[in-house]
């Protein structure tokens, strides 16, 4: 979807405010806000996508006002609901349901070490052979999902070259709305700044954006 | 030398997100949904066991050792688990050189996208609008407010993180270094140049 997540070329954002020796976290409740998140995605209700999705899916003006963690709480909120693990009766009164039954955490302390150990690699294998090589001219495709996708404004519509085959990996425009993986090929594509930016951009820099199979045609 | 800016664009924390995280844990521990020590585990991983250093002995390593050097440029996920390192937020590595004339930032324009295994969480200005938009089109430009003035037949390298791959930079070793060991070189590494915004 066309959101304020996708932020690159925006201009009006103001100076990058640096934060000399940053903390972590700046408040205790960030952490817990993060170790939610984690350990609630054990459930495995929602995947990585979706996760990102959720945010996308905040009013922009809500998007931009809140801090980092603000947003990790309120799309866990949103996604506890969606997916049913919580009522929203029991949001909003902060108790469980009467007569409701307790679960077992899936993500015990114990386990904590090795959940981020393995962590959750995207990557799939897939037959046959990649649709396009290291070197060929390729055009990010025209278009303009209203659900999630990884295919930046900036991109789309521009030419580069393939500078790498990453393999195959998740799909994120199918995965986020659990209409499956849709494994593919994932390049890495270079655009120069010229070709994004035009005239005002450097005659030397370039952009390598991470792009799957169904993001590109030949140019 | 970073931006000369003290503050950062963090509220300062108000109540209200305390309490509602409070109710949302308390919450989540009576129905059983969550464990509150795998929380502290969590917590306690982010804070104290995983960082930038992880990083900066990777780094350190290339500098030493031309073989290793090698295998991270070639197959960084694989180079890095050769030194402990990998998991949530690093499953897919590329590692990407410095040299006296290319030199490569790394950025996140559609969220936050980081390798939490060898630097750990992203600190907020990188999680930023004012980064995130501007990388991308202005790289030479945020790089000045990072203090880092590019001469113009130096090339530079944006990683836009789109997908499920992870950057590290590998930056130059500095000059005058030859007498140091591995550990002293790991001292000297910083996230920022990790990450792109410093040389």
């Amino acid at each position: 979807m066309n959101g304020i997540h996708d932020m690159g070329g925006m201009q009006a954002m103001g100076p990058i405010q640096y934060e000399k020796n940053e903390p972590t976290f700046h408040a205790p409740w960030e952490g817990r806000s993060l170790a939610l998140n984690l350990a609630a995605a054990a459930w495995r209700k929602w995947n990585i996508d979706a996760g990102r999705h959720q945010i996308e899916l905040f009013a922009p003006a809500d998007y931009l006002r809140l801090s980092y963690y603000e947003k990790w709480i309120r799309r866990l909120e949103e996604l506890l609901v969606k997916t049913g693990l919580v009522t929203q009766a029991e949001l909003e009164s902060g108790k469980p349901a009467p007569g409701s039954p307790k679960a077992t955490p899936p993500l015990t302390a114990d386990k904590v070490p090795s959940m981020l150990r393995s962590g959750g690699p995207a990557s799939r294998n897939v037959p046959g052979p990649s649709r396009f090589k290291v070197g060929q001219r390729v055009r990010a495709r025209n278009i303009n999902p209203t659900g999630h996708t990884r295919l930046p404004r900036y991109a789309r519509g521009k030419t580069g070259t393939i500078h790498l085959d990453h393999g195959a990996y998740v799909f994120p425009d199918t995965n986020a709305h659990f209409l499956g993986e849709k494994p593919q090929h994932v390049y890495s594509v270079r655009f120069t700044t010229r070709e994004l930016w035009g005239e005002q951009a450097s005659p030397l820099d370039a952009v390598y954006v991470d792009m799957w199979d169904d993001y590109l045609e030949l140019a | 030398m970073p931006p000369n800016h003290d503050h950062h664009d963090h509220q300062d924390v108000p109540s209200d997100p305390t309490l509602r995280v409070k109710a949302l844990e308390s919450l989540l521990v009576e129905k059983g949904l969550v464990d509150p020590a795998a929380l502290d585990a969590l917590i306690d991983t982010y804070e104290h066991k995983v960082g930038p250093r992880n990083g900066a002995q990777v780094v350190a390593r290339a500098w030493v050792d031309p073989a290793y050097k090698e295998r991270l440029l070639a197959d960084a996920t694989n180079a890095i688990a050769e030194l402990g390192y990998g998991g949530r937020q690093g499953e897919h590595m590329v590692v990407v050189e410095n040299t006296p004339h290319v030199h490569n930032l790394v950025v996140c324009t559609l969220c936050s996208c980081y390798p939490w295994s060898v630097l750990g969480l992203p600190p907020v200005w990188y999680k930023s609008a004012p980064y995130r938009s501007r990388a991308v089109i202005d790289p030479r430009g945020v790089l000045r407010e990072f203090g880092l003035d590019l001469p113009p037949d130096t090339e530079v390298r944006v990683w836009d993180s789109t997908a499920e791959l992870r950057y590290l930079v590998l930056p130059e070793r500095p000059a005058g270094t030859e007498d140091l060991s591995e550990e002293q070189l790991a001292a000297l590494v910083t996230r920022d140049a990790m990450v792109g915004v410093e040389r």
